[in-house]
């Protein structure tokens, strides 16, 4: 299943409503595209519903860390919601749960960012 | 090879297509040789993983060299095998994703993560002079009829935020 992507406005934050597969090729590209198209627009604060995409592979991994360093270079900041428990695993196998703020509620992540 | 094996074996493009391609055909196999969703799961992310480092780092994603898929499927296992055209590589190179240091890298988790799913991994240098991954899933046993089965021997969660 291809990744969709599309995005709202929470005040400061901007929340990016993602669904499919984060994989090698056009997912890990549309979401490189997304956060850099952001950042572009001065929107630095991103938080990442990820409750429809059940499967990343490497490069999907690769992408979400691309993505948190650039918007942590900007002084942002880039933080996760709703994982599904394939992604949550992945993340913990990897030792990537305790790097990126991930929360399980919208409203508290979006708080979180001050 | 045992006279109860059974043979499949497919020459992939080096393009991003293959990923999928791999994948779609692993799990086939694996779903009609009963294993369970989340085995599933884990055999077809240790293909993708395989035929990516392939299709990267293997054959520098030249158009002009190929990747060799086969899959083994013998009384008690499943083994796949990805071999590709480039000069090889040792496992002891391949730098710690779980280090300190490497945990902000882009790239370098697909070898851990093949470790990882599956119960045996091995790279040998192949025919072709490329490496060449071997890795292997035990068939689930007669009975055992959980699809939650377990996977490598680090496929557990090591942390817990």
């Amino acid at each position: 299943m291809a990744l969709h992507a599309t995005h709202r406005d929470a005040g400061q934050v901007t929340v990016v409503d993602l669904s499919g597969r984060i994989v090698l090729g056009d997912g890990s590209a549309l979401l490189r595209k997304t956060i850099r198209g952001l950042l572009d627009e001065q929107r630095t604060m991103i938080l990442l519903n990820l409750a429809d995409v059940d499967y990343i592979d490497s490069s999907g991994i690769g992408e979400l860390v691309s993505g948190f360093t650039a918007v942590k270079n900007r002084s942002g900041d880039l933080k996760l919601l709703h994982l599904t428990k394939k992604v949550k695993d992945l993340l913990q196998i990897t030792k990537l749960y305790t790097v990126f703020d991930v929360f399980t509620d919208e409203g508290t992540a979006l708080r979180s960012f001050g | 090879m045992a006279s109860d094996t059974k043979h499949l074996e497919i020459t992939l493009e080096t393009q991003v297509e293959s990923v999928n391609l791999a994948e779609e055909m692993c799990l086939r196999v694996a779903e009609a040789a009963g294993f369970g969703e989340d085995d599933c799961y884990r055999i077809g992310m240790s293909v993708r993983e395989g035929v990516i480092n392939a299709f990267h780092y293997g054959n520098q994603e030249r158009a002009d060299k190929k990747i060799h898929l086969a899959i083994d499927l013998t009384a008690d296992k499943m083994i796949i095998h990805v071999l590709d055209e480039g000069t090889g590589f040792q496992l002891s190179d391949v730098p710690d994703p779980l280090a300190e240091e490497n945990l902000l890298s882009t790239s370098g988790r697909g070898i851990f993560l093949m470790r990882a799913f599956m119960d045996e991994f091995a790279v040998i240098s192949g025919r072709t002079g490329g490496a060449e991954i071997v890795m292997s899933k035990k068939l689930p046993t007669p009975g055992s009829t959980s699809p939650n089965g377990q996977g490598g021997q680090s496929a557990t969660p090591q942390q817990e935020a």
